[in-house]
Order: C-alpha cells, then structure tokens, then sequence
C-alpha cells in the first residue's frame, strides 16, 4: 500500500515536471524539409541580446520574435539567403554565427590561418637554429677540455 | 635577432597583451553597432497611443527628433524617464515607441508619471522594433530632418549620456538641418 502510495506521488511529480521541458514553443510545418531548415537556421541566428546563444537555444523575447519571424518567412518560401539578408539588413553581421566575408570581418576570418602561418615559421625558424649551432670547439678550448676531464678523473 | 633582445621577449609578450587587457575593462562587449545607421527609418502602419490613431512614417518625420523605445515592464526605461522629461522641457522632440507593451498600463504610466513624448507609436507586437534592430528596452534613435538614422543609444539616457554622446550629435543634426 505504501508503496504504491510512493509510486503514484514520484509519478505525480513526474507529470509536474514535464512543461518545464515545453518552454520553448514549437512550430508546425506544412513540409518537413521547411522545419529541418527551421532548426539549421535557428542554430546559425545568434540571439542579440544574449549574445554567446543562437535563437533556437535561447528564452530572450527578443529570440521568440525572431523565431516566429523565422517561421513565417519560411512558410511564405523565402530562400535562406534572404532570410539571412532580412535578418543581417536589420541586427547587422553579428546576428550571423557564420558572417559573410567583408572588411569588417576579414580579420575574425583569417586571424587564425595568420595565427597558424606564423607559429609555424616561428617553430621553422627556431629549428633552423638549433640545426645551426652544432658543438664546435676551437683547439683552445679543446685543450682545456680535456685538461679538465683528466683532472676529474683523477678527482674520481 | 640579438640573444639579448630574446631575452626581453616574454616581457615585450607580457605588455602587449596586457595593454589588451586593460583596453578590454573599459569595453562593453553588450554594445552592438546598429546595423541602420544612415538608413531611412523604417516604414511602419501601427496607431498612436492616446487615440489608436492610424500613425505612419510620414507623421513622425520632418524635424529632427529622437524616437525611444520604451515598455512598462522595462525596469531602466522607468530610471531614465525623468531625465526624458527634462529633455522634453528643455524643446527636444522625443517619440515614444511602446515597444510590446499594453496599451492601459502605457497610458498609466504616462498619466503618473508625466508623458514626455509628442506622440507614442504602439508596437504591440514589436514589429517596428525588429525593422529598428531594436534587441530590449530601452533604445534610443537620433533621426534627423530627412528621417534618416544617425545614432542608436543602447540603455538609460542619464545626464552624462546626454552630455558626452548624445548632444554634441543633435547638435550637428540640427546644424546641418538649418545650412541652406
């Protein structure tokens, strides 16, 4: 009887728990090929205001309207260049995840092949170096050289 | 490159990128540019406050003016009200834009705490605020003569923001406006 009691109220607090999952709203598409661009799109928008999160994971108003935009322009079968064109002419390239290629963001697109050319001809140059400098003694020091290791022998 | 100066490299490392750093603590990483500076204000059919006059475009242009963007459920929009007010005073035509926000508790707002605006435009569903680029409350534009965009003001308008930023940009609006 206890028992059962238990599993009813876990079951109870289970159903209660279970619109916390639904906060985000859903859509409904005429065709699924339009709902698998939603989800692409969603996740390449960035959300303005909570700035390090794309719209599909975020709760800000300012996503949800997005996200409704995003839907209605799907259903009325704009492409995603324009979609992407609708959302850049108005929040800017920020609100894009993968931007387009200008002055502005020439330096975010190629700061890391930069970063990577010259690392490597740092690394290049610093072997090189080391290659270089191979242990030659002139006959001084060689003199001296084995001067002291016979005096460490003699030590030992 | 000289032994010695290789020597000095991780503090050459060091100071430069802590001048990053320090430039990077007087930065706001929150302030994005607006994406509708010199463009036209956006076109719009949405209706006024007080009467749920039809408003377009056209009855919000042709003087200079700043256009703010403001709910009752937006906290800081309440803390640079009376600084609004002042303006207002002072002959600085402001529009409200009510930005997803309802009507009965904008016009108490108002009523309470006094209505600096020369007309508010009602964007129920935010729909001019998406055209605006507008991302929260509250928002403020510099829209010159030609109802064209100069400026876009993130967060509370205070004293300093008036006096530092703001102004001097009216002020060369409303020069260019009266050159011939």
């Amino acid at each position: 009887m206890n028992a059962l009691r238990t599993t009813a109220l876990a079951l109870w607090i289970l159903l209660l728990a279970l619109p916390a999952a639904a906060v985000i709203e859903t859509y409904e598409f005429s065709e699924p090929e339009l709902e698998k661009r939603y989800r692409q799109l969603s996740q390449e928008l960035r959300c303005p205001k909570c700035q390090n999160q794309n719209i599909a994971d975020s709760n800000a108003p300012i996503s949800q309207d997005l996200r409704r935009l995003l839907h209605q322009q799907l259903e009325a079968g704009a492409s995603d260049g324009e979609i992407l064109e609708y959302m850049v002419a108005r929040y800017g390239e920020f609100v894009r995840y993968r931007p387009a290629f200008n002055a502005a963001t020439a330096i975010l697109w190629l700061a890391p092949v930069l970063l990577l050319l010259g690392g490597a001809a740092g690394l290049l140059m610093l072997l090189r170096g080391r290659k270089q400098s191979p242990a030659t003694l002139d006959s001084n020091d060689q003199a001296r050289l084995t001067a002291l290791l016979k005096t460490a022998e003699k030590d030992a | 490159m000289a032994p010695r100066l290789k020597l000095f490299l991780p503090l050459i490392l060091f100071v430069v990128l802590a001048a990053f750093l320090f430039r990077g603590l007087s930065l706001d990483p929150t302030a994005l540019p607006s994406a509708l500076i010199d463009r036209p204000l956006p076109d719009f059919q949405l209706t006024g406050l007080a009467d749920d006059r039809p408003l377009t475009r056209a009855d919000v242009i042709g003087e200079a003016a700043l256009f703010n963007v403001w709910a009752t459920w937006c906290i800081s929009c309440r803390v640079e009200h009376p600084y609004l007010q002042q303006l207002a005073d002072s002959g600085v035509p402001i529009y409200g834009i009510n930005y997803k926000d309802e009507d009965e508790a904008a016009r108490r707002w108002l009523r309470d705490l006094g209505d600096p605006y020369l007309v508010n435009i009602v964007d129920r569903e935010g729909t001019l605020g998406v055209d605006l680029g507008v991302y929260g409350a509250p928002e403020t534009y510099l829209v010159d003569a030609e109802g064209v965009i100069r400026y876009r003001h993130v967060g509370v308008i205070d004293e300093r923001v008036w006096r530092d930023t703001l102004e001097p940009l009216w002020r060369e609006i409303l020069a260019l406006e009266t050159m011939p």
